[in-house]
């Protein structure tokens, strides 16, 4: 059986790819297309009258198959459904990292995901504590409740939003300009700085539509996502290739985590790089670029 | 004996001057005598060469039994043409003793292996044998051991007299009332005709078997009739639909599409890609999409591909037609576009299969080529390549033009995904090798990509280029680990199949598989 290492809270996702928790053919090997986590789907993909199979094939794939440092998260059935419950049983006995909590619209829905999860953990002799949450916003009712969701959790990494359900209950379509989710994308990533856990986006379901993606990428990108959910392995390089910080933002950073040791073990809190005022807010976004940098193989330095 | 990539050759196949396998090169220098074909006299003006039947041709060919007749497959499983003719030798004319010697062989030929069980058919020599006849000759059935020659290794024997062409029979999409032929203009079309040009220069007998009479002269001919003897009209040579696919598709499937990045990759970190670079690539899912990252690199530097050969489909025409390559050159067509495109698209030309890959000319086109990709069956941790026989142990397969590639090109790179089922791709040692491992540069599968330690300074290239690579073993070993080990397979003794290098050496033998019992 494969021991999964102790799931990391926060960790780089730039990427989550979406794939059905019953295909054999999918899921054994999903990590050589090197995206950061992989999502291994109970909820949409799988027919109602396959949910046990489903369970059957996940739980055998987190069992034996080494997914090595690829996170390995579950999207499990809605609180309204008859299936959330074996689901999450299923989850922490096969050593997911991770569950997403579909049509997630209150902190009660995480508390109550939560208590299932601990009793799972106590049932299979997992560290309690050791999986961990997030949750997709799929309804106004959601993105209203964004804050108190992200805050409800010590398990909690991530929120993100699921724009399918979202665009059906707002009476809109996918917009190039992404004027549709303007508002849910901003109150949503508000919220989870807010609360200092990570922001992914909605799947681009239009593979043709390459120029419509990459569009919708930089968007995110700009907006201050941590990352995007996708649903083929060819959408995995160019996410990457946006979200990897520039040449410049790496020396700069590099500069600032140096002369901040520097400076700390000589008593200074301000200093200045390059005419610049730096303190020791700057520090964790720093140390941001320079472990995003090390993950696209940009830096190789000792300073993360 | 033992060869130079390890395989035991029976001494009782090193009789008249044939040697075990010693390395790729070794007959460089040696000088060879050419056999020369004993041709008939046609003084008399003729008005045509047309006869009513195949029979009647072969009667005129003064066919009798104990021949080799010979075939090129570019109507590839499409083909009417190789039964046709052997049913008309062996029913009609009550001849046998035959041998085939065809540039491929497929699964079209299926009721060939029905003469064989018979023991009319008594040789084979050919590129690529599958299905039933793969199964008969893997069951013993042949009275002589198959000879299994590269595309380059045929033109070679056939030059040095080491298989000699009674009568070779031309499957022409066009041919004029004298035979002289084109792969295009009629119902059946397949383009080029390269692998039909050896035969007919070395043939005694030359005999064009056509579905589409045009009128004389049918220029430029492929095959030109001062080399034929006799043409036969037939109402078809074979299923269009089988002969060139619709436009080859680039593969969507996303493994294949990484793996065919990681090619492109490779071949960008090499000092090879530069301008005017020449390439070839297979028309496999990941082979194929190579050409589309590769096209991406060529704009990223500005630099243009110089020459590309081979088999031929569509999107290397699209390049041509875009500028992107100075020239195409083929032996094959694989698809309608390409089949279109030949001898009409400015700077597409034929050749023929010396011209390709006879490594016994004086400058066979592989001989320029900088890199290659290629797929495998399975491919071992000497680098060593089997292209032929299955899992099982059974023919399957065709060497075609990848040992004469693999040796020719500066870079030669395998591309496949690392199990197949329940079949590790990268095992220890190949069923049967057909491609051996110093011919062979990088392998790039979808576990990661391994470059053979003979090669240190592709190494340094890849490592430049920040591309990681790991241990051709640890692929074995993640292959294994997911597939599990295979049991060894069981042989005879018996030898079914001799699989010559292209230097005409013995690189291997297939034995007759011992029957399962259960």
């Amino acid at each position: 059986m494969i021991k999964r290492p102790k799931p990391e809270r926060f960790r780089l996702r730039r990427t989550m790819m979406f794939m059905n928790a019953q295909k054999p053919g999918l899921i054994k090997d999903a990590y050589i297309y090197g995206c950061d986590s992989i999502m291994l789907d109970l909820e949409d993909a799988v027919a109602e009258n396959q949910k046990d199979a489903a369970r059957f094939s996940l739980y055998h794939a987190l069992t034996t198959i080494d997914y090595g440092s690829t996170e390995v998260i579950v999207r499990i059935n809605g609180l309204d459904t008859p299936h959330w419950q074996e689901d999450i049983r299923v989850c922490v006995a096969g050593g997911a990292d991770g569950i997403r909590i579909a049509k997630c619209e209150s902190a009660q829905d995480v508390h109550t995901v939560e208590a299932a999860v601990e009793a799972a953990e106590k049932e299979f002799g997992v560290e309690v504590g050791r999986t961990l949450l997030m949750a997709a916003l799929e309804s106004p009712k959601g993105i209203l409740n964004a804050y108190e969701i992200c805050a409800a959790s010590q398990r909690m990494f991530g929120v993100a939003i699921s724009g399918g359900d979202f665009r059906k209950c707002m009476q809109t379509t996918f917009q190039r300009d992404g004027v549709d989710m303007l508002a849910a994308r901003g109150q949503m990533l508000i919220a989870a700085r807010a609360a200092g856990i990570q922001c992914f986006d909605t799947v681009f379901t239009n593979l043709d539509d390459e120029e419509g993606f990459r569009a919708e990428v930089l968007q995110n990108k700009a907006m201050g996502f941590d990352g995007k959910s996708l649903i083929n392995p060819k959408q995995i390089r160019f996410v990457h290739e946006v979200f990897a910080p520039t040449e410049k933002e790496i020396r700069q950073a590099e500069k600032i985590v140096r002369a901040f040791e520097e400076q700390s073990k000589a008593g200074v809190g301000v200093f200045t790089v390059d005419g610049k005022m730096i303190d020791v807010a700057f520090i964790p976004g720093a140390r941001r670029t320079l472990r995003l940098a090390k993950a696209c193989g940009m830096y190789e330095g000792d300073l993360v | 004996m033992k060869n130079a990539v390890g395989r035991e050759i029976p001494d009782s196949l090193l009789v008249n001057g044939k040697e075990v396998y010693q390395g790729k090169q070794y007959m460089d220098g040696k000088y060879i005598q050419k056999a020369a074909p004993c041709t008939r006299r046609y003084e008399k003006p003729q008005e045509s060469k047309i006869v009513a039947t195949l029979a009647d041709a072969l009667r005129h060919c003064g066919a009798r039994s104990g021949m080799t007749f010979s075939f090129h497959h570019h109507l590839r499983d499409g083909d009417f043409v190789v039964n046709m003719v052997m049913k008309a030798a062996i029913e009609e004319l009550g001849l046998d003793n035959l041998t085939i010697a065809a540039t491929s062989l497929g699964s079209a030929h299926d009721p060939i292996a029905d003469y064989i069980e018979q023991g009319k058919v008594v040789g084979i020599q050919t590129s690529g044998i599958r299905g039933r006849m793969g199964e008969v000759v893997s069951a013993g059935k042949l009275k002589t051991p198959a000879i299994i020659r590269s595309h380059g290794g045929r033109p070679r024997a056939i030059e040095a007299g080491e298989v000699h062409i009674d009568i070779a029979f031309v499957a022409a999409p066009t041919s004029d009332c004298v035979g002289n032929c084109r792969g295009i203009g009629g119902k059946s079309n397949c383009g080029s005709l390269g692998y039909a040009m050896t035969d007919a220069k070395y043939a005694d007998h030359v005999v064009v078997v056509t579905d589409c009479l045009v009128d004389f002269p049918n220029l430029p001919a492929s095959v030109e009739a001062i080399d034929v003897d006799a043409v036969v009209v037939v109402d078809s040579i074979g299923n269009p639909k089988k002969i060139a696919s619709a436009a080859a598709r680039i593969s969507q499937n996303p493994r294949d599409l990484m793996m065919a990045e990681n090619v492109a990759k490779v071949i960008a970190s090499t000092p090879y890609f530069k301008d005017g670079f020449s390439f070839q690539t297979g028309v496999g899912g990941p082979s194929l999409a190579a050409n589309l990252f590769l096209e991406k690199y060529m704009d990223e530097r500005n630099i243009k591909m110089g020459w590309a050969i081979g088999g031929i489909c569509g999107p290397m025409v699209e390049l041509l037609k875009k500028g992107k390559v100075g020239k195409v050159i083929d032996v094959q067509d694989f698809d309608l576009d390409a089949v279109n495109s030949i001898n009409r698209t400015p700077g597409h030309y034929e050749m023929s299969a010396s011209q390709y890959a006879n490594p016994a000319n004086k400058g066979a086109f592989v001989n320029k080529l900088d890199f290659v990709v290629l797929a495998a069956l399975e491919i071992d941790t000497g680098f060593n390549v089997n292209v032929l026989t299955g899992s099982d142990g059974v023919l399957r397969g065709a060497p075609g033009g990848h040992p004469d590639t693999a040796a020719g090109s500066k870079v030669c790179i395998i591309v496949t995904p690392l199990t197949r089922g329940r079949m590790a791709t990268v095992c220890e040692k190949v069923v049967t090798v057909t491609t051996p491992g110093d011919c062979v540069d990088v392998l790039v599968t979808d576990y990661g990509i391994a470059v053979n330690p003979l090669r240190p300074d592709l190494i340094a290239c890849l490592d430049k280029a920040g591309i990681p690579h790991v241990t051709i073993e640890s692929l074995k070993e993640k292959a294994y680990s997911l597939v599990g080990r295979p049991d060894d397979l069981e042989w005879e003794d018996k030898v079914v199949a001799v699989l010559e290098a292209r230097d005409g050496t013995i690189l291997d033998v297939v034995r007759k598989i011992k029957p399962l019992e259960l």
